[in-house]
């Protein structure tokens, strides 16, 4: 009965598209007699419709309710935007999103594209690569939990002879047959973040690799070739051939990671639940308006990061453009 | 030719269209007439107890709750004996996300008929709203015979009684090993000092550390340190002080919470008596709350104070009874006749008044629903389910703890308070209390712990 259900909802859904996209067909079709350009308008006006209400007017009720207080009803002006950069808990938060969006993308890329190069034209390369590519494809959730496992913390000290405690984190495992002290990785600060971060990485270096090396099989051959013949080698093939030929793929591999790592969520959310001084914007923001009921400092957080979104993609449009005008 | 070729296309799209919303009518007509033709054999239930409801055929009542499979199939089977009589049709939605979500729906006007609210400040902001209705006169009566004053206030909103109370669960409970006790000679402790001599024989012994405890639980890191706090504020200070605390009418940091919190410092944060089995005071903050208690069944630990709920987290074959490998007692008061309980449960709040919903309404407050619920989780999942509802048959429970848990509940000594983080508004209740408190179990002080919370009172 119930998948009975859900299809019909599914047949409605289809037949709602067929309806809307035969409408905008049958006008489109009756203006495209008059000629011009109005034929195109026809066919920007739903997106232009759905960006406005599921985009445009969303963005600016928050940007409004950024204004109010906790319950949305009296106007504080700045005030929250005062808390997100002078209270010490949200300056916490700031702090990390900017080691997220600093670290992220240049460790990741800089594994992905040491890997890309050191594997490239290597025997077993498809499988060397696809190891690396794999945690591409387990969720952000899945991965922390995995990390959560790999990070778990017993203290030996805690054991007695009666009651010995054992490992269950394969990390603190190995530290102690090399015959360190078991560390609580998720609970001292700032250094939890950068573990967090890892995971980021474990999982971002993957599409660095295989987006740079795409490009780098794309240089041509030729190019390589001569600068051999000049007798350029090693390092300097790096840097005077490799780096420059693929540089608009390394540019959109960094903001497209930067960006991530701005909006990091889940893994922050999964493993640490933002406590223990790692919480990201993000983070705050959902926190903020859906636990603490305060509606006024989520928006405000949305829109800081939004604002500190905005430059990165700006740069990124600028970047793909450049490269296309060339 | 591109030009020549759209056109036939265009209209093609548009006939295949015309002919899908034709389909489209004649669907939303047929999907009618399945609301109807209800099951209306009574079957073996005796259908007399709910002949004053009418007959309600033809009528729906949503329900909307947090409370998931595999916990609502008892729900829905303990509404069947009201539908097979009435003929009414109760449809039970549930949502992990609930407590978010059904604010949205109220705010928005799309509110379900009955919402399963666990938490009374929750309660007061769906009130707030404005689109919460009271219950017929009945529920207020049902509710002053089988529960009590103190529950009934927990449904009552600035003096309008709102919402009668459904399930409930028992957090004054410390869960041990019966065979390590009795292997040890140790007695279960009757007053807080009793506790503190309990403690310190284990200590002596050696074998273990006595205490363990887990508060990671995503971002609600740090709830069991505030039912910790809530627990000792009843028995540090009293009943009263804790509604003062509560209410704020006393500040956050003031003398009797700062002694409160230092109670619970003395076992948690003393690092001879934590953390069993774990680690040092600090790993309490990052085991979760699932994980604190089961060293227990290793006997690497002793004492793991804990709510009634917490019997399904261990694994499957454990024998949880007063013999068996892992019971709970209950977390003494100052003096053996001190009986203060800590507790929380939820309430049925109605956003409807038609006939249906009032009715349905009235038999959730009843004698007759809290027994059928019992039996049907009984059933379904081996109890986990209790009512603080005075006519609830203990006989209808399967469960050791569930038993423990009633008999708690109905002891005419008891007094019970409802989990006071749940009754703050939410900036303190459901994330300064816990995040201080997280900060105060990794090295933060007493005291900077309780300023700050009382600095986040909005």
């Amino acid at each position: 009965m119930e998948i009975a259900d859900k299809l019909l909802s599914m047949v409605y859904a289809l037949v709602a598209f067929a309806v809307v996209l035969g409408l905008i067909l049958f006008l489109a079709s009756r203006y495209e007699r008059r000629g011009g350009r109005s034929i195109a308008w026809w066919f920007i006006a739903p997106t232009l419709l759905l960006l406005a209400v599921a985009l445009v007017y969303p963005a600016l009720r928050t940007i409004w309710y950024s204004f109010f207080d906790a319950s949305g009803a009296s106007f504080v002006g700045l005030d929250n935007y005062g808390t997100v950069f002078t209270q010490s808990d949200q300056l916490v938060v700031l702090r990390n999103t900017v080691l997220w969006t600093l670290v992220t993308p240049f460790v990741a890329t800089a594994v992905g594209m040491l890997y890309a190069i050191l594997v490239d034209g290597a025997k077993g390369e498809g499988v060397a690569k696809a190891l690396v590519f794999l945690p591409m494809a387990i969720s952000l959730v899945g991965a922390s939990i995995i990390w959560k496992f790999m990070y778990d913390f017993r203290d030996p000290a805690a054991g007695t002879e009666k009651n010995p405690v054992e490992q269950i984190g394969l990390l603190n495992q190995v530290i102690l047959w090399l015959g360190g002290d078991a560390k609580n990785f998720l609970l001292d600060s700032p250094g939890n973040t950068f573990w967090l971060i890892l995971v980021m990485i474990w999982i971002q270096a993957g599409f660095a690799m295989t987006i740079l090396s795409a490009s780098i099989k794309a240089i041509p051959s030729e190019m390589v070739e001569a600068a051999r013949l000049d007798g350029v080698h090693g390092f300097k093939m790096f840097r005077f051939i490799t780096l420059p030929s693929i540089r608009p793929s390394v540019v959109v591999v960094l903001t497209t990671i930067a960006i991530a790592c701005l909006k990091v969520f889940d893994i922050v959310r999964t493993m640490t639940g933002g406590q223990f001084n790692t919480s990201v914007v993000a983070n705050e923001f959902y926190t903020q308006t859906f636990s603490a009921a305060n509606q006024g400092l989520g928006a405000a957080l949305a829109v800081v990061l939004f604002i500190l979104v905005v430059p990165i993609i700006v740069y990124n449009v600028r970047q793909l453009r450049a490269s296309e005008g060339r | 030719m591109t030009r020549m070729m759209s056109r036939p296309r265009t209209r093609g799209a548009v006939l295949v269209a015309g002919g899908l919303s034709a389909v489209l009518a004649l669907g939303a007509c047929s999907s009618d007439d399945d609301g109807d033709g209800g099951s209306a054999d009574g079957g073996s239930t005796d259908c007399a107890d709910f002949e004053s409801y009418g007959d309600l055929s033809g009528k729906t009542v949503t329900v909307y709750a947090g409370i998931v499979a595999p916990e609502d199939q008892p729900y829905m089977d303990s509404y069947k004996p009201f539908e097979d009589c009435t003929g009414a049709t109760i449809d039970y939605t549930a949502d992990k996300n609930f407590e978010q979500q059904i604010l949205v729906q109220a705010q928005a006007g799309n509110a379900p008929d009955i919402a399963i609210v666990p938490q009374p400040g929750l309660l007061q902001q769906l009130v707030a709203t404005g689109a919460a209705v009271e219950p017929p006169a009945e529920v207020g009566a049902n509710v002053d015979e089988f529960w009590g004053e103190d529950w009934k206030a927990y449904g009552t909103v600035d003096g309008t009684f709102y919402a009668a109370p459904s399930g409930a669960s028992v957090k004054s409970l410390v869960w041990y090993s019966p065979t390590q006790f009795a292997d040890n000679g140790w007695e279960v402790p009757t007053t807080l000092d009793e506790l503190q001599t309990l403690t310190d024989d284990i200590v002596a012994k050696g074998d273990n550390k006595p205490w363990c405890a887990g508060i990671s639980s995503g971002e609600a890191t740090g709830w069991p340190i505030t039912d910790w706090m809530e627990d000792m504020m009843l028995r540090v200070g009293d009943p009263d002080v804790y509604d003062q605390w509560v209410a704020h009418d006393i500040p956050f940091n003031s003398e009797v919470p700062t002694e409160a919190l230092d109670a619970v410092g003395n076992y948690l944060k003393n690092p001879d008596y934590v953390n069993g089995g774990i680690g040092d005071v600090s790993s309490i903050a990052t085991t979760t709350f699932q994980d604190g208690g089961l060293p227990i069944l290793d006997g690497a630990c002793s004492l793991h104070r804990m709510a009634s709920f917490y019997a399904s987290n261990f694994p499957e074959g454990t024998d949880v009874s007063e013999d068996g490998e892992v019971f709970a007692f209950y977390l003494p008061g100052k003096t053996a006749d001190d009986h203060p309980v800590l507790g929380a449960g939820e309430f049925n709040l109605a956003f409807a008044d038609r006939p249906e919903v009032q009715a349905f309404q009235t038999y959730l407050s009843t004698d007759l629903w809290a027994n059928n619920k019992a039996s049907a989780s009984s059933e379904a999942t081996g109890g986990g389910w209790i009512s603080a509802n005075k006519g609830l048959d203990p006989a209808n429970l399967v469960n050791p703890i569930d038993k423990l848990s009633v008999d708690l509940l109905q002891d005419p000594n008891t007094v019970f308070r409802f989990d006071g983080s749940d009754q703050m508004p939410a900036a303190v209740g459901s994330n300064a209390f816990w995040k201080q408190a997280t900060a105060w179990i990794t090295g933060q002080s007493t005291k900077d712990t309780l300023d700050k919370i009382e600095a986040s009172w909005p």
